[in-house]
């Protein structure tokens, strides 16, 4: 039996830049950053003081009541897959729910609901906790959610690898349908912790920029005068699904997912190891998996966080494992770092850069790192030719993902 | 307090925890199969309940209070 082809038919987000797709791939494409000023009391004792929060709150587009039982991380990966599953022209295609599986991971989960509710049960004592409190804090929560609005019924599952995981929650989407298990995967990321004690955390361990009186400035990557990651917040879903299924309903069809890589360092559990090993394998790995010729692969949406280690050690990977031919992008420069969801937000801007040919731009980039020796599209974005492209995600813990997608 | 009181003042925590039409919400209201109120929204209308009318609704009794008629009798018997 030969492997089945998987393609993308269906895109949904809500981000710093927008409330949907087409309006976050115009702000991206455009070149505008999401990230403002926190202007919240409890921003103001903290190290870091800006945040890429969303455009468009979920309060804008889901009702109060059914907001009431989700967390915020819930709630935009509700908004997201609705988008997509639309955008897929699924509702009405006879689907069968036993073929329809969900892949949506969240890096950290609901820690603004554990939060929350610590406040209540402290100062009001544990009947006052609300009853949704489990459902809305547990780590498989947007996923269950996403399969329950759905209907889908082969399988729920939540990746978790911190900044990986959107992109690995699409690889196990990929590797559902390859496998048999599922003719549509509605597959992403979500992350909503714009909050003190985890900006407190990620402070602590010196991984965030401080440059809070130049909100649209701070997220640099590969600029000499990155200082550390901005963090932001959103949700980006992608449906998957098998070729032939796409094909036999006539749908439309963005790119093919051609192939993934997914290794560990087994180095540290913060660091990236030194020398990028794993993610030399991961990227290799989805080449070889992809079957499709590194020359063709001349798009690269990296990883690319804007701190001042990692940042390098992805271009030394890159270089290794593709060569130094691509054209790259840092689209975190403008919407900031998703974590659990910027793998998924990052593969959309990765196909639509393929469907439209155009590499969106890296703001910021004005004083570039010595070591940056590949292509950047600075500043403006580029329009090229883009049979196929590249999406790295890397996550704490030693998660490497890679993914290659392709002109279907 | 009427019983009409406290069936109004109920209609205003289902409008808040549940979504309910306060039009619908009448003594011989089933809660779960008249007005859609789920398990967890049950807990959510009798924590606030008790704190509106000032009285204490064990769990023990909770399953006893099938319709929004139940429920005022026993917060008017309470109160």
């Amino acid at each position: 039996m030969t492997r089945p082809d998987v393609v993308v038919t269906g895109l949904g987000a809500t981000t710093p830049l927008g409330g949907d797709v087409a309006s976050t791939w115009d702000a991206m494409v455009a070149g505008r950053s999401g990230v403002s000023p926190l202007t919240q009391e409890w921003a103001a004792q903290l190290p870091v003081r800006i945040a890429a929060q969303l455009a468009v709150e979920p309060s804008e587009v889901l009702d109060r009541v059914r907001l009431r039982r989700l967390d915020r991380s819930e709630a935009i990966a509700l908004v997201a897959a609705k988008q997509a599953w639309a955008d897929a022209g699924l509702a009405d295609s006879g689907l069968d729910p036993e073929r329809l599986a969900v892949s949506v991971g969240s890096g950290i989960g609901g820690a603004t609901t554990l939060l929350a509710q610590d406040d209540i049960l402290e100062a009001s004592g544990p009947r006052r906790v609300s009853p949704h409190t489990v459902p809305m804090l547990m780590p498989n929560g947007p996923a269950a959610w996403v399969g329950l609005e759905l209907g889908a019924k082969a399988g729920v599952h939540s990746v978790a690898s911190a900044c990986a995981t959107g992109a690995e929650a699409i690889a196990l989407g990929l590797d559902m349908i390859r496998s048999g298990r599922a003719d549509v995967v509605v597959a992403g990321g979500t992350e909503a912790v714009i909050h003190p004690l985890p900006i407190a955390g990620f402070a602590s361990m010196r991984a965030m920029s401080t440059r809070n009186d130049e909100p649209e400035k701070a997220s640099r990557p590969w600029d000499k005068g990155r200082d550390g990651f901005v963090l932001g917040e959103g949700a980006g879903v992608v449906v998957l699904e098998r070729a032939e299924h796409a094909a036999a309903r006539g749908a439309r069809v963005y790119a093919r997912l051609a192939g993934s890589g997914i290794t560990s360092d087994a180095y540290d559990i913060v660091q990236p190891h030194n020398e990028g090993e794993g993610a030399i394998r991961a990227i290799a790995k989805a080449i070889a998996d992809a079957d499709i010729a590194k020359r063709d692969i001349v798009h690269v949406n990296a990883h690319a966080t804007s701190t001042p280690i990692g940042d390098m050690l992805e271009i030394g990977a890159l270089h290794k494992a593709l060569g130094d031919h691509p054209v790259l992008a840092a689209t975190k420069s403008m919407t900031g770092h998703l974590l659990g969801a910027a793998g998924a937000l990052e593969s959309i801007a990765t196909i639509l850069a393929i469907r439209d040919g155009v590499v969106p731009p890296t703001i910021n980039l004005d004083d570039p790192d010595e070591n940056l020796t590949l292509d950047v599209a600075a500043h403006k974005a580029r329009h090229m030719e883009i049979p196929a492209a590249l999406n790295n995600a890397f996550g704490f813990g030693g998660h490497n993902v890679a993914l290659v997608f392709a002109r279907a | 307090m009427t019983r009409d009181e406290i069936t109004s003042g109920l209609a205003e925590i289902l409008e808040e925890v549940a979504g309910v039409n306060p039009d619908d919400v009448a003594e011989g209201k089933s809660f779960t199969d008249d007005l859609d109120v789920d398990s967890l929204s049950m807990v959510e209308v009798v924590v606030a309940a008790e704190e509106k009318f000032g009285v204490k609704i064990p769990d023990n009794e909770v399953q006893n209070l099938k319709t929004v008629g139940d429920a005022v009798s026993y917060i008017e018997a309470q109160s």
